[in-house]
């Protein structure tokens, strides 16, 4: 369950290869290409803004027009597209056109999307539940007629037609409880499933023996109802893990590795997993580094905000070391790998977590500990009513063996089956619809008890987009000739700041021979003066304390832009949600001091930490742990890889690395944090339905049980016990908001 | 009480179709987008001739 987001996923990623232009004028490469060219594809793409009628034939409308598309469904269930078409469509050309009517697409791996193992168990259970619904309702149709007094021969007849269908269903339908209750004592421990499997047969067999011998009580229907109500439970649950299942095998798979490698001078686009040491890899501005490297040739400046928290970017030129998951900003870089695959400093990360997850999954839910006290106990009351009738009426076998059976499908934990799943069910689906998905099948339980809220900056409370801060220091002209250099790089402090001066209502200066130096900056001609928009040391500028970028025209000082990042939309609710709570919140990040105590002081956070090393967090979190707090962390890099792993439970958004969101309960599938508030106040709510439902499922039992051991427990008592407190546990459940 | 030798096998019969039907539909893969089945039908595009 754990191991949903195993990093043997690069191994089976293995997408199509398309040629590229260079290829051309290669032949060579061209054939290199042409050899591995699939000469039909499928492809997947996942659509999270998909919500209705109307966008599925927009989709499917605009996909069916585009040339080289055969056919395309959508399916609304798993918000994804399936693309039929020619080997020379590419991914890239669907989520253009998509984009284009307005639907954001992202390329799922569909080597990775290994849905049909969880489909076929899930058609499975589907199957029996049917098959018992059936049977249940039959059984049920002639079972009113021997409650409502059918006698004699009729009520024999009943009850031999009752067997003639219940036995093969229990048969049937009961399977999976009597597998799990085999494995368990196997193992030599008693789950819920073998009481379960204990009052299946013993029912079965009792009311064989009693329509046998024209006994006027078999309990077929009992049995019956029992396995569709259990199975009812475990559809649920298997669903909701599915659902969980599917969408974070869909986020392993939104990051298709391939690597621009270069063949005989020629670039050839290759999965990582073929990618060796010693390859040369290009890097296109923009793209995300996909080995580990030395630089060799080009200069730029890479973002390693996911890797180490900073928020400025840093530069890179030849010898410089750069590790996989860091972007590439400005100009294009051409690697030599030091390590790909398995050993990238990503990879051992990965390995990190796994190793912390597993001590995770020593948390024992509120099912399995009312399971290792229900389970004795209705085996200790069942074998005493059977000593105690053995005994009071001198050895009737058929009498004692009557009660005993009786009990045990009173207290068989119908609604108990039902407690958790209808529950978890209900709340995951809220949470889904709100844009938080639930991998982690205890996550809620834990989420529940959280009482410290430790986030992290860059990525997290923050967009990683940066917004300028000072414009309005500047002098006009200044800021119109910046506007000008920055307005020819796609670098995100020269996009942001060009926006900015647009938004301002400033037009940009005339600056001739405008020249992108990658690593620095953009220099121009204005006025017959050499300006430069770039890095300090470029500029012959004084560094500032914060994320900023310096102009320099020739006349007097540069000037620095100072930037802070973009607060993640919903932030500032979050916080507010969490602190009305009552929870603590620490804010904990590798920024720098003046970064970091902006932000805190914007959002009003008193308790932070600034320049943390991945080792700190963790240790901070496993200290507050020690405490006897119970730690939410939400973060998204790798630095908070292993804080996330330490914590109680952990929350990251999608746009987080893989590593952070395998390492993660719950991911956050939209941009908007408000969600986690929400999440915060169901989980609680949660944990409460579960609770009453246990309540509940424990109040009938008062009820039912004495009646059952003094013998007068019917089977119409125990139908109606069974069903009344299946649907009170349900509709408790539906009570979520 | 003749009436139950036909009664009760009509009714499993009918029953069994019942369940036939559940099956077929779920080997033809009728229960992989409950979501999208529910939406397509309101669309109005094939409404006039049915989808090639």
């Amino acid at each position: 369950m754990t191991a949903v987001l195993e990093p043997e996923g690069f191994e089976a990623a293995r997408g199509g290869l398309s040629a590229c232009p260079a290829c051309v004028a290669a032949p060579s490469a061209e054939r290199i290409a042409q050899l591995s060219k699939p000469d039909h594809a499928r492809l997947m793409l996942s659509l999270p803004a998909a919500h209705c009628a109307a966008c599925i034939s927009t989709v499917e409308t605009a996909l069916a027009a585009m040339p080289g598309v055969q056919s395309s469904r959508v399916n609304l269930t798993l918000k994804r597209v399936s693309v039929d078409a020619d080997a020379d469509v590419t991914a890239d050309q669907l989520i253009r056109v998509l984009a284009g009517v307005g639907y954001e697409a992202h390329e799922l791996d569909a080597g990775l999307l290994s849905a049909t193992e969880t489909d076929k168990q899930g058609r499975d259970l589907l199957m029996r539940l049917g098959v018992a619904f059936f049977s249940m309702m039959n059984v049920m149709l002639l079972s009113v007629a021997v409650w409502s007094g059918a006698e004699g021969v009729t009520r024999d007849l009943f009850h031999w037609i009752s067997g003639a269908i219940a036995i093969p269903t229990v048969l049937f339908s009961g399977q999976p409880f009597f597998r799990s209750a085999w494995a368990g004592v196997k193992v030599g421990r008693l789950g819920m499933d073998f009481p379960i499997s204990l009052a299946l047969v013993l029912a079965t067999g009792i009311s064989i023996f009693e329509t046998w011998n024209s006994g006027l009580h078999a309990y077929f229907d009992a049995a019956v109802m029992l396995c569709f109500f259990l199975l009812l439970g475990r559809y649920l649950d298997h669903r909701t893990r599915a659902v969980a299942r599917s969408a974070a095998e869909e986020l392993a798979a939104l990051e298709v590795p391939r690597a621009m490698v270069l063949v005989d001078g020629a670039e050839v686009q290759r999965p990582i997993s073929e990618v060796a040491v010693g390859d040369l890899v290009r890097v296109r501005p923009g793209g995300r580094m996909p080995v580990d490297g030395v630089v060799i040739d080009g200069t730029s400046e890479v973002d390693r905000s996911l890797l180490t928290g900073e928020s400025l970017p840093v530069f890179a030129g030849p010898n410089t070391v750069v590790s996989a998951g860091e972007v590439n900003l400005t100009g294009p870089l051409t690697l030599r790998v030091t390590a790909a695959g398995k050993d990238s400093s990503l990879h051992r990360m990965a390995d990190l977590v796994a190793v912390a997850e597993s001590a995770k999954t020593r948390y024992t839910t509120l099912a399995e500990r009312a399971a290792s006290w229900y389970s004795p106990l209705v085996h200790i009351l069942s074998f005493s009513a059977f000593g105690f009738w053995m005994w009071k009426t001198g050895g009737d076998l058929r009498f004692a063996i009557n009660i005993s059976a009786a009990t045990l499908i009173i207290t068989c934990p119908c609604a108990l089956g039902l407690a958790v799943p209808a529950v978890v069910t209900s709340a995951s689906g809220k949470l889904f619809r709100k844009g938080l998905l639930i991998k982690h099948g205890t996550a809620l339980e834990r989420l529940a008890q959280v009482d410290t809220v430790v986030f992290d900056k860059t990525g997290t409370l923050t967009m990683g987009a940066p917004e300028v801060t000072n414009l309005a220091d500047h002098p006009r002209a200044a800021v119109e000739v910046a506007a000008a250099l920055a307005s020819a790089s796609s670098h995100p402090l020269a996009t942001a700041l060009a926006d900015a001066a647009r938004a301002a209502g400033i037009h940009p200066a005339r600056v001739e021979d405008l020249r992108e130096v990658p690593g620095y900056g953009v220099e121009g001609i204005w006025k017959g003066q050499k300006v430069r928009l770039g890095r300090a040391s470029w500029c012959d500028g004084d560094e500032v304390a914060m994320t900023a970028t310096y102009l320099c025209t020739g006349e007097g000082k540069s000037r620095a832009f100072t930037f802070t990042d973009r607060l993640r939309p919903g932030a500032e609710a979050a916080i507010a949600a969490l602190t009305a709570q009552g929870k603590s919140i620490r804010l904990i990040s590798g920024d720098t001091k003046g970064a970091v105590a902006a932000l805190a002081t914007r959002l009003g956070i008193t308790d932070w930490v600034a320049g943390a090393l991945p080792a700190e967090k963790a240790a901070l979190v496993r200290e507050l742990t020690l405490q006897g707090r119970k730690v939410l962390m939400v973060g998204d890099g790798l630095n908070d890889t292993a804080a996330l792993a330490a914590a109680h439970v952990s929350i990251s958004p999608a746009t987080a690395l893989d590593a952070a969101r395998a390492a993660s309960d719950i991911v956050l599938l939209g941009q908007d944090m408000t969600a986690i508030g929400d999440a915060a106040r169901i989980a609680k709510q949660t944990t409460k339905r579960i609770v009453e439902n246990f309540g509940i499922s424990a109040a009938y039992n008062v009820v039912a049980v004495p009646l059952a051991l003094v013998g007068l427990a019917t089977p119409l008592a125990a139908a109606l016990a069974m069903s009344l407190s299946s649907i009170t546990v349900s509709l408790n459940a539906l009570r979520l908001k | 009480m003749e009436i139950l030798t036909y009664l009760i096998p009509v009714s499993l019969f009918l029953g069994g179709i019942g369940l036939v039907a559940f099956i077929w539909a779920l080997k033809t893969k009728q229960f992989e987008d409950p979501t999208g089945d529910a939406n397509r039908i309101l669309t109005k595009e094939w409404d006039d001739k049915p989808k090639p």
